[in-house]
């Protein structure tokens, strides 16, 4: 199948065209159009450069990352550092031109791991209402939305939104989504039911309550560990001049509590709620995108207090255009300086034996140079430094080094 | 202000190179006299590799993909002793069911230890009312190797149960029945079947293979083919690590290295030192011990400084907790180390959690909690004045 799809990109890239440029609502530093300018998060999946060849239907697209990265922990590093952390292909087409199908298919560290992060079928009824059925990204977020990795200026994706909320978390199932424009306001939502999480949240080898947990759970394609749906929600509403904010609902019942109808346990609740936002400051043209997300659960009293009933955590990127020229023979290569700041308190609560609060939590700052010599293919520095304590609140555990990589769409 | 696009670009390139090369964007270590873990000096490095096998055992965490429970305390070896360090409240042992000693630990009623949590679906032991319990705070586990290396006859050689030089201080050993799987040493004594115990707050594990697998078993519900018995069913199920883990665990319990003291020149800790010996807490706080020859060579031959007899004193009825192990008295308990005590809070959330089950709030409170055989020495303690009193405190912070 591989090399049916490297054969297909040659034979297009001798005679292609980008069917959009790369918008993203986060990269103000590209060129934008009037269309583009409406573009909300929930476009991203679409809002893609594509190659397509002559008048088909069929466009192709993806984007890879190299890094390379120097870290260490309370003095010991495991020296120097190279990795594909992903490659992913998109397939887009346009069955009718009120019928459009994507997927796209990320291979994770070199193809160790191949997941489907979206395949799903859009049909088209009324901008305020469209039917999408099959794989869907569940819109816990703008992050999870808007993830490709050329649309960052920082080499690891905030932890928050990938660690504690589950990255490119997606299940098996149908929604509906639309939006709707008035003068220089737009208005979005989503709303799907899908698979959803499973026992595995609470009992992994991570020690905590961890959501990506149940990502490992590929029978989630064929079905649900529990026969409960999930909710996933988000509404959103942007203004042309002050930007996007969004708020998502992500819930339902995670464990499998009956089987062969045998009760196995009582039905446990998951519930993410999720507030982002991006704007573009005037005149200065600083771009800040963040994201804030609270995780509760049910988790039975007689376990492990070690697995947290609740999560909060978020990040806020602050990213400052300082230089766009022509560099090198490269027209409006754009320079950026840019910081990240990041917190996740995996187990918020207190300690039921002492009444003092429990710690488990992380904070980081990431300041980073990025350049784009083209709007799709950024290069990065970035120097991480992050703390992060464990259950008991003991010294911190510091982690610090610089990383280095290009992420680029082709 | 033009930018030479060309400089802009060396600029960054230098900066990222400047930045790569710098060993200082590395965070700094701890210094070794600030941890507890890392390995003994002169491991070999087939050693080393194993310590690190034995590491990664020791920080598994336990799920029920991978055997925990259905009922236990906690779910890795690490998170009882954080940092190999002293445990925290959230992870106190409630031992049950044995009222005097040398009588069984009350099996068929869940004993000897409770495990009060369970996997999802499972409900927890509770105590059964009216039987007498005893909590444990899980000790720090550094140097466990070169206790382990001492002969018994080391540790006799201290014992006066009968008091002979009537320093009000007797000091006896615990004499443990052991289990089918141990496999006496030559350093070991064997008395009508037993053995001196030398591991756990009243010293009723012989060795490290004993305590180990007992956490395994009672701590983690672990089974392992020495202790296959699953603490819930009460049934044998087939072991859920291999003998090659719980080796590997025990290699680096034996290799772990010994708490460096610090401050070791400072005038008041070197004051506190001598007031420590002239109130005759070194009398069971024994300071100094050396190891015979151990088919580990670094551990052979190693004079250290653990500050424990390894017997068991009367502690007077404040510490009477009304259950016990072994032969041990329900008011007997181990001296226990004292080396790795100013370390506690950095394992303990930034607090003091001392005696045998965390009620000693700082070192003097464990001080003035001394009973019985101790009592001499707390007055003494009580009748020092204050710059005494610090440089005796300042001393035990800096083991």
């Amino acid at each position: 199948m591989t090399k049916y799809i490297l054969f297909a990109l040659i034979v297009v890239s001798s005679n292609y065209s980008f069917a959009q440029q790369v918008d993203s609502t986060l990269l103000k530093q590209t060129p934008v159009d009037s269309v583009k300018e409406r573009a909300m998060n929930m476009d991203a999946v679409y809002n893609r450069p594509f190659l397509q060849l002559g008048k088909s239907p069929v466009s192709l697209g993806g984007y890879i990352e190299a890094n390379y990265e120097y870290i260490g922990e309370d003095g010991i590093t495991e020296g120097h550092s190279f990795r594909i952390p992903r490659m992913t292909l998109f397939v887009a087409s346009s069955i009718h031109r009120k019928i459009k199908f994507l997927s796209e298919i990320e291979l994770e560290e070199g193809g160790k791991e191949i997941a489907i992060e979206f395949a799903a079928l859009d049909i088209n009824i009324h901008p305020l209402l469209n039917l999408r059925g099959g794989v869907v990204m569940n819109t816990s977020g703008a992050f999870n939305q808007n993830h490709d990795g050329p649309k960052w200026e920082f080499v690891d994706r905030p932890v928050a939104m990938t660690e504690m909320l589950p990255a490119t978390w997606s299940n098996v199932g149908f929604g509906l989504y639309g939006k709707q424009f008035k003068n220089e306001w737009a208005f979005g939502y989503e709303v799907y039911l899908t698979n959803g999480f499973d026992n595995s949240i609470i009992n992994n080898d991570e020690n905590k309550t961890f959501l990506p947990a149940s990502k490992t759970n590929a029978e989630r394609f064929e079905e649900s560990s529990n026969g409960e749906p999930l909710l996933t929600g988000k509404i959103a509403i942007k203004n042309d001049k002050i930007g996007e904010i969004g708020l998502s609902y992500m819930g339902g019942i995670y464990n499998t509590h009956q089987e062969d109808g045998l009760m196995l346990d009582t039905k446990r609740r998951l519930d993410v709620f999720t507030i982002d936002f991006n704007t573009t400051l005037p005149k200065l043209n600083t771009y800040i995108v963040g994201e804030w997300a609270w995780i509760s659960l049910d988790i039975p009293f007689t376990f492990t207090q070690q697995y947290g009933d609740r999560q909060r955590g978020g990040f806020m990127d602050i990213v400052q255009p300082v230089l766009k020229r022509e560099i090198l023979g490269f027209e409006n290569v754009t320079v950026n300086i840019a910081c990240r700041l990041e917190y996740v308190d995996w187990n918020v609560g207190r300690f039921r034996e002492t009444d003092d609060n429990m710690g488990e939590h992380l904070w980081a700052i990431v300041p980073a140079v990025s350049l784009r010599p083209s709007p799709q293919t950024v290069l990065r520095l970035n120097y991480r430094f992050m703390q992060q304590t464990d259950i008991l609140g003991n010294p911190p555990v510091t982690t610090a080094g610089i990383q280095l990589a290009l992420s680029s769409y082709f | 202000m033009k930018i030479n696009p060309i400089i802009s670009l060396a600029i960054v390139f230098i900066l990222g190179v400047n930045t790569i090369s710098c060993e200082n964007i590395i965070p700094e270590a701890p210094a070794d006299e600030d941890v507890l873990d890392g390995a003994i000096e002169g491991l070999s490095t087939a050693g080393q590799a194993r310590f690190l096998s034995g590491d990664e055992a020791f920080g598994e965490i336990f799920f029920s993909g991978n055997g925990l429970g259905p009922l236990f305390v906690a779910n890795s070896c690490g998170s009882c002793h954080v940092g190999d360090g002293k445990g925290h409240p959230f992870t106190t042992l409630t031992r049950f069911g044995q009222t005097r000693a040398n009588v069984s630990p009350n099996l068929e009623i869940g004993g000897p230890q409770l495990q009060n949590r369970a996997i999802p679906g499972y409900t927890p032991e509770t105590i059964p009312k009216g039987v007498p319990f005893m909590k444990f705070t899980p000790p720090a586990v550094t140097g466990l190797g070169l206790l382990a290396a001492l002969t018994d006859r080391q540790i006799l050689d201290n014992a006066d149960p009968n008091d002979i030089n009537d320093d009000g201080i007797s000091g006896v050993a615990n004499y443990i029945t052991p289990p089918d799987y141990f496999i006496p040493r030559w350093y070991h004594q064997c008395v009508n079947g037993k053995y001196i115990g030398r591991f756990g707050k009243k010293a009723a594990t012989i060795d490290l293979l004993q305590q180990t697998v007992g956490a395994y078993n009672q701590d983690m519900g672990i089974t392992t083919t020495f202790e296959p018995v699953d603490q819930a069913s009460r049934l044998t199920i087939d072991p859920e690590v291999t003998d090659q883990t719980v080796r590997d665990v025990i290699f680096y319990l034996r290799t772990l290295k010994a708490r460096i003291q610090r401050s070791t020149d400072n005038a008041r800790v070197l004051t506190g030192k001598q007031i420590f010996s002239d109130i005759n807490c070194s009398s069971c706080h024994r300071p100094e011990w050396t190891t015979p020859l151990s088919d580990i060579p670094a551990l052979s031959n190693k004079t250290f400084y653990p500050y424990t007899d390894l017997l068991l004193h009367d502690m007077g009825s404040g510490l009477d907790d009304g259950a016990t192990e072994g032969s041990a008295e329900t008011y007997e308990w181990k001296t226990p180390a004292l080396w790795g005590l100013g370390l506690s809070p950095d394992a303990q959330g930034g607090e003091f959690y001392l005696m045998h089950d965390g009620r000693a709030r700082s070192i003097e409170e464990a001080i003035l909690i001394h009973g019985g055989e101790a009592q001499d020495s707390r007055e003494a303690f009580q009748n020092l004045d204050v710059y005494e009193k610090e440089a005796i405190l300042k001393f035990l912070e800096s083991l």
